[in-house]
C-alpha cells in the first residue's frame, strides 16, 4: 500500500531533508512544520491538537537550543520526539488496584471500538496477572451482547455475571451494581463491567453511562476506542470525560495499518493516559500502552522493547540453549528445525514483528510480499519426512523426496531447496556456534538482547540467505511478481521474506541511531 | 430494482438537528460580513475537522478560490451555497442505486471490525422486507463470538430467514454457499451474506474473503458487495476501501453511525479515488434507520 504512507514514513522523510543541513533557516523550519502538520493530519490527528503541537514545536525549533546545538536537524527530532512523548502521556500507568477488594473496572466507548472483546482480554490478562476477575454483562442494548461476552468469557476462562439476557430487556445500573456485589460475596478481586456502545451526543445513553459510574464507584473507568477514528476522536472523548469522567484510555484495534492519530489526540485533549493497546483478534493480543515507545513508533526508531519482550516470552530459553549446543556438536536436525519454526510461530505474527523493527518504514512494502503461509508450507513438507529421515537428511534419496513431496502437497523441488538449504544454514549456524561470524544482513545490534535465543533463530532464518545484494534484488523482484518457481529460491525455510527485509534494517538503524544521537 | 434513494423524506425530517452538520464550525464564517483571509482559515479546518483530509480539503479550497474569483463575490453567503455546490457535485458524479435486479440477488457485507455489518444487515432486511422483497440472511461471520445469533436476533426483527452454520468455526464460504443454494430451491428473491470483520492488513483473511466471492459466483452472479465504512473512521478509510476493493470487488459503500457527531468527510475522498458510489447510509440504532444515499441531502445537511 505504497500510497499510504504511515505517519512514521511522512516525518521520516521530512527529516531526511533537515538531515544534510548544517545550519537551519526559519524557511526551513516553517517547511518542516508544515509537513509535520499535514503527515498528523494524516494520521487523524484531531486539527487543534496538530495546531498546537506545531506551534510548541515551531518555537521550539526556532529558539536557542536548536541554533547551539551541533546538528540542528537532529535537534528538530529531539524536540518531535520529546512532544510526542509529552502528550502520549509521559510515562506509563499501570491500573489502580482496590486497597479493599473487588477492584470495579468500567468500559465505556462508541458502538463498535471493541468493548466486548477487550472485556475478555482484559479479563484473561487480569488472570494471568494472577487476579481473579468477574466479567459484567451490563451492555442489555446490542442483540445477543451478553451472549458474546459469556462466549468470550468462556474463551479467557472467567465467570461472567448476566443475570438478564439483553437484547433490550433489563436495567444495566442495576446490573452493573449487583454484579460488584456478586464479586464481593464470591470474592473475586477484580470486577470488569462491560456497558452498551453509546455516542458522545446521545444524551440519554450518556446519562445511563454516568448513573452506572456512580452505582458502581469503580476504581478505573476505561475509555475504548478504536484507533482508526479520525477527527471525531477530540468531541467523543471530551463528551466522555463529561460523562463518565474516564481514568484511563484503551486503543483497540492497533493492528490495522491505521496511523493512530487518536492516540495523541485524546491523550493530548483529555489528559488521560492511555493504558492498554489492544492488537489483534485472539484474547491474547493485548498488552500495556508504552507512550515512549508509540512516539519512537512514530519516529520510525521501532518498538524495539516490545519485540524483545515479546520474543523473551515466546521463547524457551533452555530450548534455545539446547539449540546452540547442537549447532556447535553439529547434530541440529531438520526435527530440530521444525521445532524452532513452531517456537518462532509462537512469538505470533512475524510480520507484527518485523513492522516493530527500527527502519520498517523501507521493509513495508516487502513485508506485504512476505507470505506466512510459507513456514507453514515448510512445516508440512518437513512434517511428511519420517523421524529417521529427519535425524539423518542424507537418508533422503529421490524416491522418498518424491514421497515426501507427495505427502506434503509439494513439488520435489521444493523439497530439495528445503534440504538444500537446511544443509547451508546448519553449515552457518556451526560457525557461529564456535564463535564466529557469518555473514549475515540485517540484524544489527539489538540493545539490551542478552538472550541467546532470539539472535540464533534470527542468525537461523539470515542465514539462508545470500549475501550478495544483486543477487537479493533479483530475488526480491521475483517475489513482488509473485513469481512461485523463483521465490523458491528465497523462501526455502519460509523466511526468505524476512531476512530480505531485514538487510535496510541495519542501515536505517545505524544512521538513524547516530543521527539521534543515541 | 428501483433506486432507494427516494427515502431521503425521512432523513431530511431530521435535518434541523443534524447533528453531523459543519454548522458550528461554519456558523462564524458565514455570519461574517465579507470573505477575507480568517474565512479561507476557517474553511480550511471545518473541512479537516469534518475529516475530509488534507488532500480533498485543498482541492475544494482551491475550487472555491477559483469560483470566488470568477464571480467576483464577497459575500460569505455565496461561499456557502457554492461549498454546499462543490460537495454535492463531487459526490454525485456516481450513481448510488443498488442493483438487485437478478434472481436470486446476492449481497455480500464486508468491512473491518466493529463497523456495523451485523446491524446493517437487519436494517437493510427490513428494508427489502418492506418492499415485500422475500429475503434471506447468511451467517457467515462464524469468527466472532455470537455473532450468528446477533444477526438471527436481526433478521427475526425483519421478518427474514436465517441460515446459520451448522458448526461453530464452519467454513465461511461453505455457509454463504448454503444460503445461495437454499434461496435458489426455495425461490427466495434476495440473499444477505454476514461476514466477519477483518482488518484489512490481513492478508489471510482478505483471502477468506475472495474465496466467499468464488463460491458463491459457482451458483449465482453476485449482485452487490457493500463495504460498510463507520463515519468516525478517519482517513484510514480509503486504505480500507482499496483493500476490499481488490480483494471482495466492492460495488457500494455503506455509511454507518452518522447520526453521532462525525461527519464522514473521507468518504468523498474514498469515493473519488475508487469510482465507488456511497449507496445506504446508517443513523441510528433503529431498525428503520437505514436510508439510499442521496448527494443533495447529504451535501445539504454537511454544510447547512
Amino acid at each position: 500500500m505504497a500510497t499510504f504512507e504511515n505517519l512514521s514514513d511522512r516525518l521520516t522523510a521530512t527529516f531526511r531533508n533537515l538531515r544534510g543541513k548544517g545550519k537551519l533557516t526559519p524557511a526551513d523550519i516553517d517547511g518542516t512544520v508544515r509537513e509535520i502538520r499535514r503527515a498528523l493530519l494524516e494520521a487523524d490527528v484531531a486539527l487543534e491538537v496538530v495546531k498546537e503541537f506545531t506551534g510548541k514545536v515551531r518555537e521550539r525549533a526556532l529558539g536557542d537550543e536548536v541554533n547551539k546545538a551541533l546538528n540542528p536537524a537532529q535537534q528538530v527530532v529531539q524536540i518531535v520526539n520529546e512532544e510526542l512523548v509529552t502528550i502520549l502521556g509521559g510515562q506509563q500507568r499501570r491500573l489502580e488496584f482496590a486497597k479493599k477488594p473487588p477492584t470495579v473496572i468500567m468500559l465505556a466507548g462508541l458502538q463498535g471500538a471493541g468493548k466486548t472483546t477487550l472485556a475478555g482480554k482484559l479479563a484473561k490478562w487480569l488472570v494471568k496477572e494472577g487476579h481473579t476477575p468477574l466479567l459484567v454483562a451490563a451492555d442489555l442494548q446490542r442483540p445477543q451482547a451478553v451472549q458474546q461476552l459469556q462466549v468470550v468469557g468462556g474463551q479467557a476462562g472467567v465467570p461472567v455475571f448476566a443475570p438478564e439476557p439483553g437484547n433490550g430487556v433489563g436495567n444495566p445500573v442495576k446490573v452493573a451494581k449487583e454484579g460488584v456485589k456478586e464479586a464481593e460475596r464470591k470474592q473475586y478481586d477484580t470486577v470488569i463491567v462491560d456497558t452498551a456502545g453509546r455516542l458522545g451526543i446521545d444524551s440519554e445513553l450518556m446519562k445511563q453511562a454516568s448513573d452506572i459510574r456512580k452505582a458502581i464507584d469503580p476504581d478505573e473507568v476505561l475509555f475504548v476506542i478504536d484507533a482508526m477514528i479520525g477527527q471525531d476522536a477530540v468531541t467523543t472523548a471530551r463528551a466522555f470525560q463529561d460523562g463518565v469522567d474516564f481514568t484511563g484510555v484503551v486503543l483497540t484495534k492497533l493492528d490495522g495499518d491505521a496511523r493512530g492519530g487518536a492516540a495523541l489526540s485524546v491523550a493530548s485533549v483529555t489528559g488521560r493516559p492511555i493504558m492498554f493497546a489492544s492488537t489483534g483478534e485472539t484474547l491474547d493480543d493485548f498488552e500495556p500502552f508504552y507512550p515512549d515507545r508509540m512516539a519512537s513508533r512514530i519516529l520510525d526508531l521501532g518498538d524495539i522493547l516490545t519485540l524483545i519482550e515479546q520474543a523473551q516470552s515466546a521463547f524457551d530459553e533452555d530450548e534455545a540453549a539446547k539449540v546452540a549446543e547442537k549447532f556447535a556438536t553439529d547434530s541440529f536436525t531438520l526435527d530440530d528445525f521444525l521445532k524452532q519454526m513452531q517456537q518462532l510461530k509462537n512469538m505470533g505474527s512475524i510480520k507484527g514483528m518485523l513492522g516493530m523493527l527500527p527502519g520498517a518504514r523501507g521493509m513495508r512494502e516487502q513485508l506485504d510480499n512476505f507470505d506466512e503461509r510459507e513456514i507453514t508450507r515448510t512445516e508440512a513438507i518437513i512434517q511428511s519426512m519420517t523421524l529417521r529421515e529427519r535425524t539423518t537428511p542424507k537418508l533422503l534419496n529421490g524416491s522418498r523426496r518424491v514421497r515426501i513431496a507427495r505427502g506434503s502437497g509439494a513439488t520435489v523441488t521444493d523439497v530439495n531447496q528445503l534440504v538444500a538449504r537446511f544443509e547451508q544454514a546448519s553449515k552457518m549456524m556451526k560457525t557461529v556456534a564456535k564463535g564466529g561470524v557469518p555473514q549475515v544482513p540485517g540484524m544489527g545490534p539489538i540493545p539490551g538482547a542478552s538472550y541467546g535465543g532470539k539472535k540464533k533463530a534470527g542468525a537461523q532464518k539470515k542465514g539462508s540467505r545470500s549475501g550478495n545484494p544483486a543477487k537479493r534484488a533479483a530475488e526480491n523482484a521475483a517475489l513482488v511478481q509473485g513469481g512461485a518457481p523463483a521465490a523458491a529460491a528465497g523462501s526455502g525455510f519460509g523466511l526468505g521474506g524476512a531476512a530480505k527485509a531485514g538487510g535496510p534494517s541495519e542501515v536505517e538503524l545505524n544512521s538513524l541511531q547516530k543521527f539521534l544521537g543515541r | 430494482m428501483a433506486g432507494f434513494g427516494t427515502s431521503s423524506s425521512s432523513s431530511s425530517s431530521g435535518a434541523a438537528r443534524t447533528p453531523w452538520s459543519l454548522g458550528g464550525a461554519l456558523r462564524g464564517m458565514f455570519a461574517r460580513k465579507s470573505i477575507d483571509d480568517d474565512t479561507w482559515i476557517e474553511l480550511e479546518d471545518a473541512l479537516l475537522g469534518a475529516d475530509f483530509g488534507p488532500d480533498v480539503t485543498d482541492a475544494i479550497v482551491e475550487q472555491l478560490r477559483d469560483k470566488v474569483a470568477k464571480f467576483k463575490t464577497t459575500d460569505p453567503a455565496d461561499l456557502q451555497r457554492m461549498l454546499r455546490e462543490v460537495i454535492e457535485e463531487r459526490l454525485e458524479r456516481l450513481d448510488s442505486t443498488l442493483t438487485l435486479s437478478n434472481r436470486p440477488a446476492v449481497v455480500l457485507v464486508v468491512g473491518v471490525n466493529g463497523v456495523g455489518k451485523t446491524t446493517t444487515i437487519g436494517k437493510l432486511a427490513k428494508f427489502l422486507t418492506n418492499y415485500g422483497r422475500s429475503v434471506l440472511v447468511g451467517a457467515a461471520d462464524t469468527f466472532r463470538a455470537a455473532a450468528v445469533e446477533q444477526v438471527a436476533t436481526w433478521a427475526e426483527r425483519a421478518g427474514a430467514q436465517v441460515v446459520r452454520p451448522q458448526h461453530p468455526g464452519q467454513d465461511p464460504a461453505s455457509v454463504a454457499f448454503q444460503t445461495v443454494q437454499k434461496a435458489i430451491d426455495d425461490g427466495i428473491e434476495i440473499v444477505l451474506i454476514d461476514t466477519a470483520g477483518r482488518l484489512q492488513t490481513k492478508s489471510g483473511l482478505m483471502d477468506e474473503l475472495s474465496k466467499v466471492r468464488r463460491v458463491v459466483e459457482k451458483l449465482a452472479p453476485i449482485a452487490e458487495v457493500l463495504l460498510v465504512l463507520d463515519a468516525t473512521t478517519g482517513q484510514n478509510g480509503l486504505a480500507q476501501a482499496e483493500a476490499f476493493i481488490e480483494h471482495a470487488g466492492v460495488t457500494g459503500l455503506v455509511l454507518t453511525k452518522l447520526d453521532g457527531s462525525a461527519k464522514g468527510g473521507f468518504v468523498l475522498a474514498v469515493q473519488e479515488r475508487t469510482g465507488i458510489p456511497i449507496k445506504l447510509v446508517g443513523q441510528g440504532e433503529g431498525i428503520g434507520d437505514l436510508t439510499g444515499f442521496t448527494a443533495r441531502v447529504f451535501a445539504a445537511q454537511l454544510v447547512n
